[in-house]
């Protein structure tokens, strides 16, 4: 393989891989807030909007690991920097 | 495919860029400063309003009572930015269901500068609040080692502000660029349709952040006293 394929290669899989094991996390992470955030309803209705607000503050928070994630595998996809390198090399010959 | 409407260029002259988002931007404040300019123009104290009167009460009723809800009693002081910062944010994502238009907050650059402003209000407000050596020693709390941490908070957040917002608005405009090459006619809607939720909720959550940034930088002694007028209400 030359070094275009390996480069276009390791974006295309290490893109997968980003949002694949990103999403995990995160969905834990949701899971077990919402999970939380349920009991604490049930226990306490009075209390709704405080545990409501801070229930999307706190899923905001941790949605945020994933958004971070699936910027990443974007940015390897559709901007990728070592691509664009090798583009204007290939270019430039 | 555009990864954002940074690259839709509709003219340039030289290094002088008209893009998507300054257009769109413009677009959106034209429509504020219109409509906002339309309905107040004709404001009554009498016993029967208007209905825009009564949307736009409305509005600026519940973003004070947020405001109040997070723990600051003064909200007058909070209400124009804060505001301003959720009806921006809420009307350039539900924007999206005009056709042609892209969301100028799926570009990094707005989100960035919508990040900044937080980022400096923050200590404006904080000192404003408590004085340079109250609001300085606030860095320094629990002890001092905690200081360079403080620090990189403070910067850490505001990026995740940004990168929440552009991730979010990003994804949403691409999910559905995909999903028209795939399926084209009815997923395209329901994504749509999510897409316009996920805006709302997080034109509120960046609100709602810069408000609990602002109310950890004034400090605890207001937040407490909030706390005991609330208290018989549950």
């Amino acid at each position: 393989m030359d070094d275009m394929t390996i480069i276009a290669a390791a974006s295309i899989i290490s893109a997968g891989i980003t949002m694949g094991i990103g999403a995990v996390g995160p969905g834990l992470g949701q899971g077990r807030a919402v999970a939380g955030a349920l009991s604490a309803l049930a226990q306490q209705p009075d209390a709704a909007s405080t545990i409501t607000r801070t229930l999307f503050v706190g899923l905001a928070m941790i949605e945020s690991m994933a958004i971070y994630c699936f910027v990443i595998s974007m940015i390897l996809i559709f901007a990728n920097p070592f691509w664009n390198h090798v583009i204007a090399q290939a270019a430039g010959k | 495919m555009r990864l954002s409407s940074d690259q839709l260029v509709f003219w340039q002259h030289g290094f002088i860029k008209l893009d998507g988002t300054i257009v769109y931007t413009w677009a959106l404040m034209l429509v504020l400063a219109a409509g906002s300019w339309l309905i107040t123009r004709r404001f009554t104290a009498e016993l029967t309003v208007s209905r825009w009167q009564c949307a736009v009460e409305i509005i600026v009723i519940n973003i004070k009572k947020q405001i109040e809800e997070v723990g600051l009693r003064q909200s007058a002081k909070y209400l124009a930015f804060v505001g301003t910062l959720f009806l921006f944010i809420a009307i350039a994502n539900i924007f999206t269901i005009v056709p042609g238009y892209e969301p100028p907050t799926g570009s990094l650059s707005t989100t960035a500068a919508l990040a900044i402003c937080v980022f400096v209000a923050v200590p404006l407000y904080g000192i404003q609040e408590r004085g340079w050596r109250g609001y300085l020693k606030s860095y320094t709390e629990p002890t001092i080692i905690m200081l360079p941490f403080n620090i990189m908070g403070e910067l850490s957040r505001t990026l995740a502000l940004a990168v929440r917002l552009f991730g979010n608005m990003m994804s949403g405009t691409m999910i559905l660029g995909i999903l028209f090459i795939i399926t084209p006619f009815i997923f395209p809607t329901i994504m749509s349709l999510l897409g316009l939720l996920t805006g709302m909720v997080q034109a509120y959550i960046f609100s709602i952040l810069a408000l609990v940034y602002i109310a950890a930088a004034i400090g605890p002694d207001q937040a407490s006293s909030e706390n005991k007028g609330a208290q018989p209400r549950t």
